[in-house]
């Protein structure tokens, strides 16, 4: 296929997913609402915000990395969509995988937080340096059994390319990594509540924190560009786990339906339990879940 | 109770002993028996907690009153010491060793009676009133309401009505 | 910081040791002026933001109307009646407001009740951090005219006259139902066009800082706050 038709099916898929993932988040904000028993929010209502924050009128700017702090996130969430394989077996949803292709999501997922954290430090607001340092380093707490997880599968469908690990779940339901390798699933899947930043890890971005942390300086277009990278990164990351341990997609309804249960694995632990401090939850997720990551290498390689 | 009131009067002269309910009494002492007797209380009859201290202008006598509430939680009671020292520049003795908390009250007397407290940490500091440079406003002679209209802009069109004869022509007009 | 080469000027003594003007001896014996209250001083005057004309205006009005982000700063006892608004039972979000810890984010404040000199300086910081467009409601006859406070040496009685204000919600304090219907009147009054509070405060700078200075009498910040 030719590039420039190449990077139209590229933009619409990227279209697409923003659009599914500030839907999804005010589906959850109403499910979230009808929970604790009121009415809530419009399910539009990510959208209106969104509008609203790109037509601020006045900016105001702290420097050059100020700027590019939503820059960078936005393009590490960009950069995850651009090599993830969206649908198994279609070559014009398939964007730009390739066969590192994992190697190079995994260094996305941090690429974000880093210009993030250059663009918030810049920001004047004295506690923002204190809400980055606590982000960096809870997520790279959350990366560590993420990376067994990944390690894990590596080693037994061995290869690193996220189609051929599509690949090879599919043909019924127990294919799956899900069941044919359940540890590196449960390592996996606890490092996707953190990822996520809903309630127990969700201290970084809590507003009762030290006021709102790394984003407490952004406004109007700079807000929107993180609210857009947002939506982007909560889908296409809920993409990475379907494909990596559950089997993948078929069709564009097999994607919506998976992410959407994948995604609210973490709002409704996030419903159910109360938030840990970052000198808890570093602890906790460097016990328990890199054991179990641990144990999923040892068992693939016996 | 009455042991411990008993010893106040004999040591401290205090008079003027008011009991106003089940274990709380309010009496009056002279400035240089103050302090001797507020140490006293705390280290050997157990009032280790100061509740609050506060003052009261009376402009007619020309004098303050600065009130100390303490309060023993071992017996439950609570002592009102109560002591008059002069309007006119006249201070008082810190209590802020004892308490750290009273340096905080005292700052506050600074500045809403202008009662001086020497050695109180940061007593000059502004507290509430930033920035402040008429005379203390809780000086009885300071007139807050001719005060609030020159500063404040106040709305044209208030009315204030005393609510008793105000409802009396609403509800009897005929009376 | 070590207090023995620290010379303090005999000025500023109201202040806190830590925003002090001092001189401090920096290392090769040269005297440095350190200014901590002037050390982001931005002296420069706002300009107004004018609005589009025609349909974008009135779409992105639509979308500032739906959706109201406030400023989570309560002033004074009204504050009280903020919290149960985004309870179960008034559920405020169904309209679009939501709650922002900080001013940059957030298009409304609220003046919940009686303002005392002192917390008027912390609101105007506040709400001249906010980015226009932005609006004020004010909450309680406190704000209106003074209330039961009308007459009291800290407290003031218009606040009209310091900040431009879009909604008056009377009462005292008024019932979380009397704060719904305010919001939806500055809803009204946003999607009409007249939500233009931000500008009216820059065009009119010099009257709201006259009488902003004539009560806050250590003025001790930029005469915008940006």
């Amino acid at each position: 296929m030719e590039l420039a038709t190449k990077t139209g099916f590229v933009l619409l898929g990227l279209f697409i997913i923003l659009n599914w993932g500030l839907i999804m988040a005010g589906i959850i904000r109403k499910i979230i609402a009808r929970a604790s028993m009121r009415r809530g929010i419009s399910v539009f209502q990510p959208y209106i915000n969104l509008i609203k924050n790109y037509s601020i009128r006045s900016q105001l700017t702290h420097g050059v990395m100020f700027y590019l702090g939503p820059v960078f996130r936005l393009s590490g969430g960009v950069g995850i969509f651009l090599f993830m394989p969206l649908i198994h077996d279609s070559e014009i949803w398939s964007n730009f995988s390739f066969a590192g292709d994992l190697i190079l999501i995994a260094y996305f997922m941090f690429f974000g937080m880093l210009g993030m954290a250059l663009g918030a430090g810049e920001g004047g607001h004295p506690y923002s340096a204190i809400g980055i340092s606590r982000g960096l380093a809870q997520f790279t707490a959350i990366e560590v059994p993420l990376t067994l997880a990944i390690l894990s599968i590596a080693f037994q469908y061995n290869t690193l390319s996220i189609s051929e690990i599509v690949a090879r779940q599919q043909g019924g339901i127990l294919n799956w990594t899900l069941f044919t390798n359940p540890l590196a699933t449960i390592a996996a899947m606890i490092s996707f509540l953190g990822a996520m930043g809903h309630a127990p890890f969700n201290v970084v971005m809590a507003p009762q924190e030290n006021p709102i942390g790394p984003p407490t300086e952004y406004h109007g277009t700079f807000l929107g560009v993180l609210q857009t990278n947002r939506a982007i990164l909560h889908v296409i990351e809920s993409v990475l786990f379907m494909n990596l341990f559950f089997g993948g997609a078929s069709n564009w309804f097999e994607l919506i339906v998976k992410t959407f249960f994948i995604y609210f694995w973490s709002v409704f632990v996030g419903m159910v339990f109360p938030r840990f401090r970052v000198d808890q939850s570093i602890p906790w997720l460097l016990k328990i879940p890199v054991l179990i990551g641990i144990l999923s290498i040892v068992f693939i390689l016996l | 109770m009455e042991q411990l009131l008993d010893r106040i009067i004999a040591g401290f002269e205090a008079a003027d002993i008011e009991k106003r309910k089940d274990g709380q009494v309010f009496f009056t002492v002279p400035k240089p028996k103050v302090l001797p007797l507020i140490n006293h209380l705390k280290m050997f009859e157990g009032f280790r907690n100061l509740i609050l201290m506060t003052a009261v202008d009376w402009i007619e006598d020309n004098q303050f009153q600065i009130t100390y509430l303490l309060n023993n939680p071992d017996t439950k009671t609570d002592l009102g010491i109560r002591t008059f020292i002069g309007r006119d520049g006249e201070g008082m003795d810190s209590i802020h060793e004892l308490w750290g908390h009273a340096a905080t009250f005292q700052r506050e007397m600074k500045e809403m009676f202008g009662i001086g407290f020497p050695g109180s940490p940061r007593v000059d500091e502004p507290f509430l009133l930033e920035g402040w440079d008429d005379i203390p406003p809780m000086r009885r002679e300071f007139d807050t309401k001719k005060y609030s209209e020159e500063t404040y802009f106040p709305r044209p069109g208030r009315e204030t009505h005393d609510p008793a004869t105000y409802m009396k022509q609403k509800l009897y007009p005929n009376d | 910081m070590p207090e023995d080469n620290v010379k303090y000027p005999a000025e500023d003594q109201s202040l806190s040791p830590v925003n002090r003007k001092r001189v401090v001896i920096g290392p090769e014996g040269e005297d440095i002026l350190v200014d901590p209250l002037r050390d982001y001083y931005c002296t420069a005057r706002p300009e107004p933001e004018l609005p589009r004309q025609g349909i974008i205006e009135k779409f992105m009005n639509w979308a500032r109307a739906e959706s109201l982000w406030v400023l989570g700063f309560g002033t004074g006892c009204g504050s009280i009646e903020i919290p149960p608004l985004l309870s179960p039972r008034y559920d405020a979000y169904r309209f679009g407001v939501a709650m922002r810890p900080t001013p940059r984010q957030s298009s409304v404040i609220i003046i919940s009740g009686y303002l005392s000199v002192k917390t008027l300086k912390r609101v105007i910081r506040s709400y001249e951090q906010m980015q226009n467009p932005k609006f004020v409601i004010a909450l309680g006859s406190c704000t209106i005219n003074g209330g039961m406070y009308w007459d009291s040496y800290n407290t003031i009685n218009r606040l009209d006259h310091y900040i431009p204000v879009d909604v008056y919600i009377a009462g005292c304090m008024p019932r979380p139902e009397a704060i719904l219907a305010g919001f939806n009147k500055l809803k009204q009054r946003i999607k009409e066009g007249r939500g233009e509070g931000a500008n009216d405060y820059i065009k009119n700078l010099d009257w709201y800082k006259a009488n902003q200075k004539k009560i806050i009498k250590d003025w001790n910040m930029p005469d915008y706050n940006w």
